[in-house]
This record gives structure tokens, C-alpha cells and sequence, in this order.
């Protein structure tokens, strides 16, 4: 069975911790593990902030898509929005990489998502916007099927 | 659910106590505490207590790199301590703690830095 939500909100720094908690209250359902729940709260947290930041440059009437979707032990998280997109994915994708160095940013956004998804899939287009799809498959019920 | 700063100078080296969650919202308060901080106080060294942290993510890497070339912009140290298993991969994953010391707990860094 498949279960899905999805939620739409302005692009406005307060709504991160709106979205990773609310992400995560929905995962919860499918019983986690902590170290799992805080990987996926981190990756939205990336993702939203990216479109916050470099998508809509930190102009607040954009507005920031989310959609989860739980499938048995997988998790398919889409993060969109509507903003400038990005140039270079390659580079974008770089660890330490950041288009935005004045704003302290780390260039590790995209670093953190690969590591704590199981596929991180990235499609922009200059003018129209950034969709990223990740995919995650819990340990847990994996091991139980064995 | 924000972020709380304690700020308290130690002789001349500035605890930053945090409490809470630091993402990109929280990080401008941050930096703004701590910049302020240093223009007022004589601070010779930093140790970043992070014992209270209930999240992070890729824009607490940010600021706190940010205060590190700060900091080591006038010669001093920056020691990090108290810190979780999930902020630690991060930490890790970025390669912070090539520059940046870990201490167990805040006495602990202190003393690193001579002034416990």
C-alpha cells in the first residue's frame, strides 16, 4: 500500500524546522530508527533550504513543494520549487562546492543527502525551477525480511 | 522549536553554549551573537559547547567554519565538545576536524586551551 502527503508552504527560513518536523512526524508511522529519522530531517532540511536560498534567493514569495510517500520499508521524498535553478549540476553537486561563499554556506548540502539517501536524483532547469527526488530504504525491515 | 546562545567569556576564551536546533534560521542568530561578542570582548580562543544541540544540518557547518576563520584569523583556537553521533558524521563528512580540536566536555576543552 502506498501513502502519501504532500505540503506546500512560502519560502521563508522559519518554515525549515516546519517541514523537517512535519516530514518526519509522517515517516514516524513506518517506526524508524532514530539515527533513520534524523538522516531524513537533515536531507529536507537541505533540500528546503537550497530552494529557500539559491532557488528563490531568499525572496519569500515562493513557495516550497514537499511530498513523502511511504511504500512497505521505502521512503520517496520529492522537494520542488519554482525558482531560478541551478546553472551547473555537476558543480552544484561538488562537496564543499557553494555559489553563495558571503553567506557562509558549507557546499555540503548535496554531499549530505548522498550520503543518508539511497538515490539522490536532481532535475533543474534554469528559470523554472529544481526537483529533487530521494529514495530511502529502511535497514531495519530489510533485515527483518531476511 | 529555535535555538538559545549562551555566551560567557573564561578568562579570555568565549564559551558558546547552544541549545537547541541550528539550521539556516537559527545560524544568522548565531552569527550575530557571536560577532557581536567578539568586537566587545577581548577573546582570545573559542570552545563550542554543543551538548544541548538537538539538530544540525549543513548551515550549523557554515556558521561554524564562519567563527573558526575568525577566530584563527587572530591566532587563536577553536575546540569544539559535547558533542552527538549525528552532528559528529557531519563534522566528519566535511572534514571539520581537521582544524577544529574535539574535547569530550567543556572542562575538558578548556584545559586544552591552558585556562581551566
Amino acid at each position: 500500500m502506498r501513502n502519501e502527503m504532500r505540503i506546500q508552504f512560502s519560502a521563508l527560513s522559519q518554515n525549515e524546522s516546519f517541514a523537517r518536523v512535519t516530514v518526519a512526524a509522517f515517516i514516524a508511522q513506518i517506526d524508524p530508527t532514530v539515527d533513520e529519522l534524523t538522516e531524513i530531517k537533515t536531507v529536507v532540511s537541505e533540500a528546503v533550504t537550497n530552494a529557500i536560498i539559491h532557488g528563490y534567493e531568499n525572496k519569500a514569495n515562493g513557495m516550497v513543494f514537499i511530498e513523502a510517500a511511504i511504500e512497505e520499508d521505502t521512503i520517496h521524498l520529492t522537494i520542488r520549487d519554482e525558482g531560478m535553478g541551478i546553472p551547473d549540476l555537476d558543480q552544484a553537486r561538488q562537496p564543499l562546492y557553494t555559489s553563495k561563499p558571503e553567506l557562509e554556506r558549507s557546499g555540503m548540502g548535496f554531499t549530505i543527502m548522498e550520503n543518508f539517501m539511497d538515490k539522490v536524483e536532481v532535475i533543474s532547469e534554469p528559470s523554472f525551477g529544481t526537483t529533487i527526488h530521494l529514495t530511502k530504504y529502511l535497514t531495519k525491515n530489510k533485515a527483518m525480511c531476511n | 522549536m529555535g535555538l538559545a546562545v549562551n555566551l560567557e567569556l573564561k578568562h579570555t576564551v568565549l564559551c558558546i553554549r547552544l541549545d537547541g536546533e541550528l539550521d539556516h534560521h537559527t545560524a544568522d542568530l548565531l552569527r550575530s551573537q557571536v560577532e557581536d561578542f567578539l568586537k566587545k570582548n577581548n577573546v582570545n580562543h573559542i570552545v563550542l559547547n554543543l551538548e544541548g544541540l538537538s539538530f544540525m544540518d549543513s548551515s550549523g557547518l557554515g556558521v561554524i567554519l564562519g567563527r573558526y576563520k575568525q577566530i584563527k584569523n587572530q591566532n587563536g583556537e577553536m575546540v569544539v565538545c559535547a558533542i552527538s553521533p549525528a552532528v559528529k558524521r557531519l563534522f566528519e563528512m566535511s572534514g571539520l576536524f581537521k582544524i577544529i580540536r574535539l574535547e569530550e566536555d567543556e572542562e575538558l576543552a578548556l584545559q586544552a586551551l591552558g585556562v581551566a
